[in-house]
């Protein structure tokens, strides 16, 4: 019987796959997607919305922090220039979202390259501290960049056109989303096959020796935050089009500690934490709301108590999950999975 | 004395009012970082905490000042105690960003669970000073500003002392210096962890009622000063109590002097941005500020 992994050749280990069942797993999942919008409500739809938009933010932040172990708290600010670019774009310019979107997220990269200078002469705690500075030095250019980003009044943003049909509703938008949201978990999952992706995880173990190795520091660097602010930045325009009106609000530093906590909740440095840390984090204030519902008969207070209530739980949530399991669910889940797989004889 | 001279002067003098409070934020940090590399990304909800339970203990609880303080303060410690037993001893050796998250994660617990006891609504302070300002030449000072700066000046210097003669200081001291050696002399170095959270917890406590009578009322937007404290220990150097003390003063005046004379250039809001800035330039050009040790790891 297989136990474990067992790859005799460079191409099993490569592999995206290791057997035909997360294939096929896969494959249902994208057709049950397909035909959520059919049956599922406004509310589960918009859910699943900010799930999808969570799950690409949260890969790219991943991919800066958990793969490449630089400190950023400035992934707020990369996601408002990702939505305000993406919005000023298609009101100013009259760009077309397909077009708009992409240009935002190269504009995002470019804005993550300037970001990430600072990480080129510091590292830890001192890179988190340059990026929360440069979070508050963004949002203030966006409140008061009024001309452009119509500051504490609101962006409005129309509603995105595909072929004639306007995307004003949850399910239509929804397409699009997980049109993106799939491909980009495809992406990176196939960006740890690469020398890039390597590069990464090497200059996460250990710079000095990643740089010995010939991984250029600089380089591999700046491009983690090139890919993870690009990601921010397609985040953000899905952003614009699902709420459909922009506030500086939307993007404070409350919004990075969410996203950094997605990827802690869910585990640094694995591609299916992303996006299982991108679901709790969206439904744990749902779920609160639906518990603080149902208590409103016995307790009428409870709905009242829903954002101290938010607070409280997540960050035991957060302290909890460091505690005790700082891999996070990704962790759960391959636990989970290999005890079923070696049942009865799990050790 | 020209008007303009006047009112750069009333800048600068609200700035080192403003500033002393940044630099009481800035020792506890500073504190917490000497003794056990920790940093603190919730200075402002420990702030936060002291000014709403001295709140409750002075108007809600209508104790007198004399025991309202102390209780106060004994509650911060234990704050402290708490945060220092339960939070951040299991990740002794973790990596920076799961201690950064963790400070996060209990800066959320607190903000919450103060929401949820005393709810949002901004609660009037206790006017502790006469709100009359008197002259000093033809520039105004609020007393309430001198006394807590003269409050914040005492205290700074009390623990100067304390640092410099006291055999519990020298051993927080010796802990910051090198754990191991330390440990070895016979100081128990999960004693000075606690206690450093202690005061941090406590000395912040006493920034929040300084700032709540400051401003005359307590309400959540104290927390978002808290994160001023990274500017100060950036300037000053993370791991110096001088540097603290002497970058919370000049923070307080630099965000003075540029609220007034560029906010009317760039329309509002420059006074939130400009310590922000000051940071990443001090950063690029000396990260380890101006008292803190060059012991940086370069890249």
């Amino acid at each position: 019987m297989k136990c474990g992994g067992f790859r005799v050749s460079y191409e099993s280990d490569e592999r995206m796959f290791d057997t035909r069942l997360p294939v096929i797993a896969l494959v249902i999942f994208l057709v049950v997607l397909a035909f959520v919008p059919r049956f599922a409500g406004t509310y589960w739809l918009d859910v699943l919305n900010r799930i999808g938009i969570a799950v690409i933010g949260a890969l790219g932040l991943n991919i800066l922090v958990g793969f490449t172990g630089q400190i950023s708290i400035g992934h707020a600010a990369f996601l408002a220039v990702g939505a305000y670019g993406t919005a000023i774009l298609e009101t100013n310019a009259g760009l077309p979202f397909y077009v708009a979107i992409p240009l935002a997220a190269l504009l995002t990269s470019a804005f993550g390259l300037v970001f990430g200078i600072p990480s080129l002469r510091l590292k830890g705690l001192y890179l988190a501290i340059a990026t929360l500075a440069a979070h508050f030095i963004t949002t203030y250019g966006i409140i008061h960049w009024e001309s452009m980003t119509k500051g504490v009044l609101g962006l409005m943003v129309p509603p995105a056109t595909l072929f004639g049909r306007p995307l004003d509703s949850d399910a239509r938008i929804f397409y699009v989303i997980f049109a993106l949201a799939v491909p980009a978990v495809l992406f990176t999952k196939n960006l740890f096959r690469t020398k890039v992706g390597r590069a990464f995880i090497a200059i996460r173990d250990r710079d000095v020796a990643a740089s010995v190795m010939g991984v250029s520091l600089y380089r591999y660097k700046l491009l983690a935050f090139v890919i993870s602010s690009f990601y921010a930045g397609v985040a953000g325009g899905l952003m614009a089009h699902h709420s459909r009106i922009l506030f500086p609000d939307a993007f404070t530093l409350l919004v990075a500690i969410d996203y950094l906590a997605m990827i802690i909740i869910g585990g640094m440095g694995s591609i299916l934490g992303s996006v299982f840390g991108a679901v709790f984090m969206t439904l744990l204030p749902e779920v609160l709301k639906l518990t603080a519902t149902s208590l409103t008969g016995i307790y009428p207070q409870a709905f009242g108590a829903i954002a101290s209530a938010r607070d409280i739980v997540f960050g035991l949530a957060v302290i909890l999950f460091l505690t005790f399991e700082p891999q996070g669910l990704a962790r759960i889940w391959v636990r989970m999975r290999s005890y079923w797989t070696l049942w009865p004889y799990s050790y | 004395m020209s008007e303009h001279v006047v009112f750069m002067l009333q800048l600068i003098i609200s700035g080192i009012a403003v500033g002393g409070v940044y630099s009481l934020m800035a020792l506890g940090f500073v504190l917490i970082f000497k003794a056990s590399s920790v940093v603190n990304f919730g200075p402002g909800e420990l702030v936060l905490f002291g000014a709403y339970v001295s709140w409750a203990t002075i108007l809600q609880m209508k104790l007198p000042l004399l025991l309202a303080f102390p209780l106060t303060l004994a509650v911060a410690v234990l704050l402290g105690l708490v945060i220092e037993r339960g939070v951040l001893r299991p990740l002794i050796g973790e990596p920076i960003i799961s201690v950064i998250m963790v400070t996060f994660g209990f800066a959320s617990v607190i903000r919450g669970f103060l929401n949820m006891t005393w709810g949002s609504d901004t609660r009037p302070f206790p006017v502790l000073f006469s709100q009359e300002p008197f002259r000093l030449g033809a520039v105004a000072v609020s007393p309430v500003h001198l006394w807590s700066f003269v409050g914040v000046m005492l205290l700074l210097g009390g623990f100067s002392l304390f640092f410099r003669w006291s055999l519990t200081g020298m051993a927080m001291r010796a802990t910051a210096d090198n754990q191991q050696v330390a440990q070895s002399l016979g100081v128990s170095v999960k004693w000075i962890f606690a206690l450093s959270w202690c005061i941090a917890t406590g000395v912040s406590t006493l920034g929040g009622i300084i700032l709540g009578s400051v401003r005359g009322g307590v309400d959540f937007s104290l927390a978002e000063l808290g994160l001023k404290v990274f500017p100060v220990v950036i300037l000053g150097g993370l791991d110096s109590v001088a540097g603290a003390i002497i970058g919370g003063v000049l923070i307080g005046v630099l965000e003075n002097l540029s609220g007034g004379y560029l906010d009317p250039i760039m329309g509002g809001g420059v006074k939130e941005v400009a310590p922000f800035v000051a940071l990443v330039v001090i950063l690029m050009l000396r990260p380890h500020g101006f008292f803190g040790k060059a012991e940086i790891e370069r890249v």
